[in-house]
């Protein structure tokens, strides 16, 4: 393809796009870096190993996927014009956006139960990581939500249409990233030990 | 920002005059041409706080423990009867290092050139988003002041070098300059990660898809394609910084034990346990390392671009160029470790990364041998511009073969932490990165402000500064070898290093004049600006687009149609022309070949 091609608009519009993922790239080595050095502090002899994570993360893995689901929808009402069905869509998404970060709060919860702390001189430095991260987490959520609102408050000033919906889509983007992120992060906290 | 990008979709083939006030025009300015002059002239100011700092604890490391006026007027209550305090050598020390590599040769550098070049030589009317470029300056010129303020904490900046290791950094009452100077440095840099984030994400998607018609990947000036790949390695290597930074803020302030194990203060044992500060330092080298190609990268591009334009030549090898940039980009992600050979690491992963960072000995000698090639049977023109981009191959090949040394882990742990390790990176990226830049202004400054710099004072400021980094940097690979410890406060301890003593003031003298050589370059910018003789369009007679713009700035940069781009960047002295070059918007002749380069 030449990108050399194409009126100012088409340009601008393609260029603000791949903005959007080249952000995401550098979010991507910010956890890769957390991560990695959650890697190399396992082999700490105060490193936790047995160890369950809550129920609640996975409960809000499932309600961060179906908010993903939900803004796919909502798209597809919008390109397909159905105006009334996409606000609903996008109001699903807010709501199940809402509910995650309240699971994640009721998760650190459980764990604090559990005896453990994430931080303080008593704190343990596995759950300092996973509090950490997950923390990280939920400000990127927040600001999906913020773009959220901002896309809900567009479409109610009826300013999207099928061919004109660039900031709805880098809004879905970033959203599906923040849902494939966790969903790569519960897996890894899952599984890596 | 979208209102703002609508008014500018129905002009897309005619540049217009905005109305502009006077704030919207030099202060919250988003034309990219405007931004650069204010990377520039900010980047200046810290470089001068920058220099001014290291001829301060050079003149103590000459006159250890002697009262100084110049420490009685600047340091006031750090200097006690004008004798320099061992604290504020080191507070010196760490921001001299953090203001040079982050907000010079980074922000200033790249700033600045990425800012001016990269819509002018790709044929665009501005950056892909004006606002985020905008909001990327002032976040940067934040980050200066918070980093200045922190100068005047009661306790002190920041102390524990530039690259803050734990515990120094993260225990905030282990030395003075750990609390607040501390807090601000990090607050600081945090905020200049964000500005850098914002930066190089518009560098990358501008030249991807900003580009006029007819300008692909291989007719790009190997200034783009420097600046495309350092904005590229900022992307990938910043944030690990800020990851770093925020288990460090964790440690500082919420007592986690990332970094952090049995560590005593005045008998008493604190609560820490288990943390080990050397994952730090991998996380702080996998930006670190890096970081030091996105200084010297743009410097560089700009050196190339310079070589070719005044050796009336094409530059020699463009693809091996290209491909080295790729290469040294590539390898510089995984060398970092070669930073911390005695730090305790495994000594087979350290003789992995002395693999790596050997490697990158090739791509660099192939852009080496490139130069001199370019070089080679030139129709030299010796104007400033060409001199500092001379004086950046010699001071780049001298740094360069230290390099070897140093990357070597059995023959680093003898010279680790001694001068020879200060001779070799003030050489390679320090002074070379400078020198590309100082090119890099002689050679645009015309492009910038529409006058000339006085190539007499031009002259003389290359001379004088060539003799002094050589006269400053070259004894220090003797006093390394020696043996003498960088970062000490005074070495009048050790009989041991008595006779360098000497050595050390020949260094401070050739700082001193280095520093005050500099006045007069400032002179030279500031002036011009308002008195230089007037530029005309093309004064180095160049081939790249952006000579084809008029003096005057215009937002919007071309008064009409964009020019299409017909070949590549480089057509010097090629023959069937009449003159000795033909810009990349002259369309080929009847039977006239693009060269295959």
């Amino acid at each position: 393809m030449d990108l050399t091609q194409g009126t100012r608009k088409e340009k601008n519009s393609r260029a603000k796009k791949m903005m959007l993922w080249f952000g995401i790239i550098s979010l991507i080595m910010s956890f890769a870096g957390w991560t990695s050095a959650f890697v190399v502090s396992s082999s700490r002899p105060d490193w936790l190993k047995e160890f369950q994570l809550p129920n609640a993360f996975l409960i809000s893995t499932l309600t961060i996927l179906l908010s993903s689901l939900s803004f796919i929808l909502a798209k597809k009402t919008l390109k397909k014009g159905n105006n009334k069905a996409t606000l609903l869509w996008l109001f699903v998404t807010l709501i199940l956006g809402v509910t995650f970060i309240f699971n994640q709060f009721s998760g650190f919860q459980q764990i604090i139960n559990l005896g453990y702390n994430f931080t303080g001189p008593t704190s343990n430095v596995t759950m300092s990581y996973i509090y950490l991260i997950a923390v990280v987490h939920i400000l990127h959520v927040i600001v999906g939500l913020i773009c959220l609102l901002v896309v809900i408050y567009n479409h109610f000033k009826q300013k999207y249409n099928p061919t004109k919906m660039l900031g709805f889509e880098l809004a879905a983007t970033f959203w599906h990233f923040i849902d494939i992120l966790w969903v790569y992060l519960f897996l890894f906290l899952y599984f890596v030990r | 920002m979208s209102a703002h990008a609508d008014t500018h979709a129905h002009e897309d083939d005619h540049g217009h005059h905005h109305k502009e006030t006077f704030v919207t025009k030099y202060i919250f300015s988003q034309d990219h041409k405007m931004i650069a002059k204010q990377y520039l002239v900010t980047g200046t100011i810290m470089g001068v706080i920058g220099v001014l700092m290291s001829i301060m604890f050079r003149m103590q490391i000459a006159w250890p423990e002697e009262p100084n006026v110049l420490f009685e007027a600047l340091l006031g209550k750090w200097a006690p009867d004008g004798v320099m305090d061992a604290d504020i050598y080191l507070a010196l020390v760490t921001i001299h290092g953090t203001i040079m590599v982050f907000f010079v040769l980074t922000a200033g550098l790249s700033g600045t050139f990425s800012n001016l070049l990269i819509p002018l030589q790709i044929g665009a009317r501005d950056m892909a988003s004006g606002f985020l470029n905008m909001v990327s300056y002032w976040l940067f010129f934040l980050s200066s002041i918070i980093m200045v303020i922190s100068l005047f904490v009661e306790a002190g900046p920041a102390a524990a070098g530039w690259t803050i290791y734990p515990p120094l950094s993260a225990l905030p009452m282990a030395q003075g300059g750990s609390g607040m100077g501390m807090t601000l440095w990090l607050v600081s840099m945090a905020i200049f990660i964000a500005s850098s984030l914002l930066g190089s994400l518009n560098y990358v998607v501008t030249v991807i898809n900003l580009r006029t018609k007819g300008m692909s990947m291989t007719r790009l000036p190997l200034t783009i394609w420097a600046f495309f790949v350092t904005a590229i390695i900022g992307i990938i290597s910043f944030p690990v910084l800020l990851s770093a930074a925020l288990l460090l803020i964790m440690d500082r302030s919420f007592g986690t034990s990332f970094f952090l194990s049995d560590i005593f203060i005045q008998g008493e044992v604190l609560h820490y346990q288990g943390g080990s500060p050397v994952l730090f330092e991998h996380l702080f080298w996998f930006l670190g390392h890096p970081e030091v190609y996105i200084v010297i990268l743009p410097a560089m591009g700009l050196v190339s671009e310079i070589m070719a334009s005044n050796s009336r030549k094409p530059i020699f090898g463009y693809r091996a160029m290209i491909a080295s940039i790729l290469a040294i980009a590539f390898l510089s992600t995984i060398v970092w470790g070669h930073h911390m050979f005695i730090s305790g690491m495994n000594p087979f992963l350290g003789s992995v990364f002395t693999f790596t960072t050997l490697l990158i000995a090739i791509p660099s000698a192939v852009k080496a041998f490139n130069w001199i090639t370019t070089l080679w049977k030139g129709n030299l023109q010796m104007n400033p511009a060409m001199l500092f981009s001379i004086g950046f191959v010699s001071t780049f090949i001298t740094g360069g073969l230290t390099g070897i040394i140093l990357g070597d882990s059995a023959l680093d742990i003898n010279v680790h932490d001694t001068y020879f390790v200060v001779a070799h990176f003030h050489l390679v990226m320090g002074i070379s990165a400078l020198y590309g830049m100082f090119a890099g202004i002689y050679h645009w400054f015309p492009k910038m402000f529409g006058r000339m710099l006085n190539k007499n004072l031009g002259y003389i400021h290359f001379w004088l500064t060539a003799i002094c980094a050589y006269g400053v940097f070259f004894p220090m690979h003797f006093i390394g070898m020696a043996g003498l410890p960088r970062r000490y406060y005074t070495n009048s301890n050790f009989p041991l290093f008595d006779d360098l003593a000497n050595v050390n003031v020949i260094i401070t003298i050739f700082a001193i004049i280095g520093g005050i050589v500099q006045i007069l370059y400032l002179y030279n910018f500031f002036s011009s600006i308002f008195f230089g003789n007037k530029a005309t369009q093309n004064p180095w007679k160049s081939t790249t687009l952006e000579w084809t713009t008029p003096v005057e700035h215009i937002h919007g940069n071309w008064p009409g149609e964009i020019p299409h781009v017909h070949r590549w960047a480089y057509d010097y002295s090629k023959p069937g022309h009449d003159v000795d070059f033909v810009p990349q918007n002259i369309p080929l002749k009847d039977g006239e070949e693009e060269l295959q380069h």
